[in-house]
């Protein structure tokens, strides 16, 4: 694709992260994001050690305590059955990047080898693929796993289900025209020439060569992913409480509007930073290995 | 042209096949039994049996779509079970609804993305360039329905400016519908404090169904208006002695617009599937609401309804999309 891309492709390892690292530290965006990431990810890691009540994770109830402001012995305030609110958004850190994550590798893990038989394949073998994923295409995301939900039945299982069936299809056509692209280089050729297999290319030359615009994408899906199971949560089609997922607090913190309004705002905060930290880091990583892509 | 608009429309059928497909599919492939969820709820097997034999539901696949695609063919969507009307007159009921507000966060969107996306590109690297892209990337980020939130709390309850909910006060007798949009009806009868109360029940889930269409158009605008004003077209205007205002203007913005049209044509569909969640907030009666109630309730026949119309949304918008790119791009057409 583009000269930059390919010449980091074309360094040594080591060489080639430090350049990306080197040219991801220039810019502040990628680096507050990366910051961000950092951050939910080790609140997701060291969550369960780190949280002021762990027995409120899975639904205490100490009604004496119930909604109360934001104190020294709860920073958020509690919610309405008396639990911490701190405790359970950091706890709910660990929902959401599970499930961000799951979705999105599931999605590539199902798209990625489709959409690159597809563009390697060629014929009626690729047809095939692109029409069955243009199907899935139809419909706007959300919508469409509402519907899968409402077919599959609700919860936070059939959530992630339908939302990597929303999510596939990008995948496919994201490999499918990378593969048709690298498919014509030379060095492709020189492979087949040398006799080398076709697992063998698809291995070596074409997945490492598809790298760059996946991972851009993955991390742009992530904070996307978690930002759909809040969207499911709180329309109560997700998690349901008392999961401390983030989603379905903001659902029931809702209902105590605008009274105990601190309840709604740790969680929105948190889905806030967590899909702003992917989005911006997806954005910098983008200007460094696949700069002449589109946005959007 | 000819051609290319035909093909257009072909390929256009073709996504409509493939959308009746699809929620066809999902009614069918689910693990639900499909007869259980159309007996209702509270079904006893003998009624299920009856559900099954009266949806045709016992017939063989081939069949069954075909009979599905002729109830559709007629407008047939199927019946609520929870407001015991058909599916497609609810749907005509609410679609005005969220029509309306579609169309306000669009045109909002596109009124304030592209400006902002202009002028990001002109001060680019500078302190506007870099708030404009916060402000981008936060709008693409922050969810939806707790901005909503936010906002009620802040516009509505605190400083009590607007309403929280709803299309027009609980107190206040909607129109006989015209248009069926209420900004539009109200004006048309001149009645102006109906147009005030419908206004200012809309602008708050306008604004938060805008926010993250606004922020795309800006980023795409904005990386295209940079690409565009490096062009040599640009630096030969410049040599004639136009004028920087026709340049940014005419030059730039008119090649910078083909790739926005293209997201806006995308944006379209993506806000019919994220005012479910406006509309949830907000208590907008819309489709988004009708889905999402009838989800909860497991009354199915409605959210499949609701899918179909916001494909068909989709597609058209992508239609139309398509056929302004090929008057507006004259190498499209011979392509």
């Amino acid at each position: 694709m583009s000269a930059t891309a390919e010449e980091t492709v074309a360094a040594p390892p080591r060489r080639r992260l430090r350049l990306a690292l080197w040219l991801l530290s220039r810019s502040f965006s990628s680096m507050l994001g990366l910051f961000l990431v950092i951050a939910i990810v080790v609140l997701a890691l060291i969550g369960p050690w780190i949280v002021p009540y762990p027995d409120h994770v899975a639904g205490a109830v100490s009604l004496a305590n119930k909604l109360q402001p934001p104190s020294a012995a709860h920073w958020l305030g509690t919610d309405e059955v008396g639990n911490d609110i701190l405790t359970r958004v950091i706890i709910g850190a660990r929902i959401s990047l599970l499930v961000g994550i799951g979705i999105t590798f599931a999605a590539a893990a199902i798209g990625v080898p489709l959409g690159i038989l597809a563009g390697l394949a060629g014929g009626r073998l690729r047809e095939a693929i692109m029409r069955f994923t243009d199907l899935f295409l139809s419909v706007p995301g959300l919508v469409l796993a509402i519907a899968l939900v409402a077919a599959l039945g609700p919860g936070i299982v059939n959530a992630m289900i339908a939302l990597i069936l929303v999510w596939w299809p990008g995948y496919v056509r994201l490999a499918e025209s990378k593969a048709l692209s690298i498919r014509e280089e030379p060095f492709i050729e020189a492979a087949r020439v040398a006799g080398a297999s076709r697992a063998r290319i698809l291995r070596r030359h074409v997945l490492p060569n598809s790298l760059s615009p996946l991972i851009v994408k993955m991390s742009m899906d992530i904070g996307q992913a978690i930002l759909a199971v809040a969207s499911l949560g709180f329309i109560g089609l997700g998690a349901k409480p008392p999961t401390p997922e983030w989603g379905a607090m903001i659902s029931i913190a809702r209902g105590y509007l605008p009274d105990w309004w601190w309840y709604a705002m740790a969680p929105g905060v948190f889905i806030y930073l967590a899909v702003l930290g992917f989005n911006l880091l997806g954005d910098g990583l983008r200007d460094i290995l696949d700069p002449r892509s589109n946005r959007g | 042209m000819l051609g290319y608009l035909l093909r257009r429309i072909g390929l256009a059928g073709l996504m409509l096949f493939g959308l009746v497909c699809l929620t066809f599919v999902i009614s069918n492939v689910a693990p639900s039994d499909p007869a259980a969820l159309a007996a209702g709820p509270d079904a006893g097997r003998s009624q299920i049996e009856q559900a099954r034999r009266d949806y045709g539901l016992d017939k063989p696949l081939p069949e069954q779509f075909l009979r599905y695609l002729t109830d559709l063919a007629h407008g047939d969507f199927g019946r609520s079970i929870a407001t015991g009307r058909s599916v497609g007159t609810d749907l005509a009921r609410y679609f005005p609804a969220t029509l309306e507000l579609v169309i306000l966060a669009m045109a909002l969107g596109v009124l304030l993305g592209v400006p902002l996306g202009v002028l990001s590109a002109l001060r680019k690297d500078g302190p506007a360039d870099h708030a404009t892209r916060i402000f981008a990337v936060s709008g693409i980020a922050l969810p939806p329905f707790w901005f909503g939130l936010l906002l009620q709390l802040a516009f509505a309850t605190w400083l009590g400016l607007l309403p929280t909910s709803g299309r027009l006060s609980v107190f206040t007798e909607p129109p006989p519908p015209i248009t069926g949009l209420l900004l539009v009806d109200s004006l048309l009868t001149g009645n102006f404090g109906l147009f005030r109360e419908a206004l200012s029940h809309i602008i708050l889930p306008a604004i938060v169904l805008s926010l993250p269409c606004l922020a795309s158009i800006l980023r795409v605008n904005r990386s295209e208006m940079v690409e565009a004003l490096r062009m040599d077209y640009v630096t030969a205007a410049r040599a004639h002695g136009v004028t920087p205002w026709r340049i940014v203007m005419v030059h730039a913005l008119k090649n910078a617009m083909l790739p926005t049209l293209a997201i806006i044509g995308l944006r379209w569909g993506w806000m019919m599937s994220s005012t479910v969640l406006v509309e949830t907030v907000f208590d907008w009666p819309g489709i988004g609401l009708y889905a999402v109630s009838s989800a909860i309730a497991g009354d199915f026949k409605p959210v499949m309804g609701v899918t179909l119309i916001v494909g068909l949304n989709f597609m058209i918008a992508n239609l139309i999309v398509d056929l302004l790119y090929g008057v507006l791009d004259p190498r499209l057409r011979r392509a």
